[in-house]
């Protein structure tokens, strides 16, 4: 079979967070995921574009391009930036670790990321870039599919 | 994001409904510290139960009001958060300075 692909490659507004996030998730929802990993693939994508956003380009608008790609059963993210890059990587997936806390940046994010995917790679150049890699397997035997799920949490409300 | 207030006595509770990311909490965090600046409430209840989704945006402008409450002594609190924002509420350690219901 051909592995599926798809690029989206957004100005670095942060009002295209949401709909990044929502396109990755409906993109993933061919390896049928549950509710749970698509949470957590939308809030992964979510941290890494919102870094883009927050950090990459200072004041300007520069531009992120975000690729996905479904291997087998195997999500893989890429967010890049072309913007300053990531002086420290290491330090800055430190827990809390922040650059902008007068902006109320929580210094979450990798975490956020580590603990919602499989891998997270983070490649990082001053003045070139930064390219983040979420590498995440879709469970394949499930108890319940997504829409029994959804069933489900409508009932709870 | 839609925000609603309700107001009872020394009480401000802010109903919070759709997603809570870093854009929607740039918009929350200007009219929340608006309606905030009046001193009279000595108590926040942020009430989770229309929020979709959350991030650590989410959980930076959380920490944010707790900080501008606490200044004048008053407290916060979280109520009815669902399963899958309490994850993001468990990871962050919040629970640790705000009382989550």
């Amino acid at each position: 079979m051909h592995n599926n692909y798809v690029f989206i490659r957004i100005p670095s507004l942060s009002v295209n967070e949401s709909f990044t996030r929502a396109a990755v998730a409906a993109f993933c929802s061919s390896l049928n995921p549950t509710v749970n990993e698509i949470t957590e693939i939308k809030t992964a994508v979510s941290e890494a574009v919102t870094n883009a956003v927050v950090h990459a380009y200072e004041d300007k608008i520069g531009e992120i391009e975000i690729q996905c790609r479904i291997k087998g059963r195997v999500v893989e993210i890429i967010v890049e930036d072309f913007g300053c890059g990531i002086e420290d990587v290491e330090k800055a997936r430190e827990p809390l670790f922040t650059t902008k806390p007068e902006l109320e940046r929580s210094g979450m994010g990798f975490s956020v990321m580590e603990s919602f995917m499989d891998e997270v790679i983070v490649l990082s150049e001053k003045d070139v870039g930064t390219k983040v890699i979420l590498r995440k397997k879709i469970s394949e035997k499930k108890q319940k599919s997504l829409n029994e799920e959804i069933d489900e949490s409508s009932e709870e409300e | 994001m839609n925000i609603d207030f309700v107001e009872t006595g020394q009480v401000l509770t802010i109903k919070l409904k759709g997603e809570l990311d870093h854009h929607s909490a740039e918009a929350a965090r200007v009219l929340v510290d608006e309606k905030i600046k009046n001193e009279k409430y000595s108590k926040l209840v942020i009430d989770l139960k229309g929020l979709d989704f959350i991030d650590s945006s989410g959980i930076g402008f959380v920490i944010g009001r707790y900080k501008v409450i606490r200044k004048r002594k008053g407290v916060i609190e979280i109520v009815n958060a669902g399963k899958k924002v309490r994850k993001i509420l468990d990871m962050s350690g919040i629970g640790k300075i705000i009382n989550i219901k």
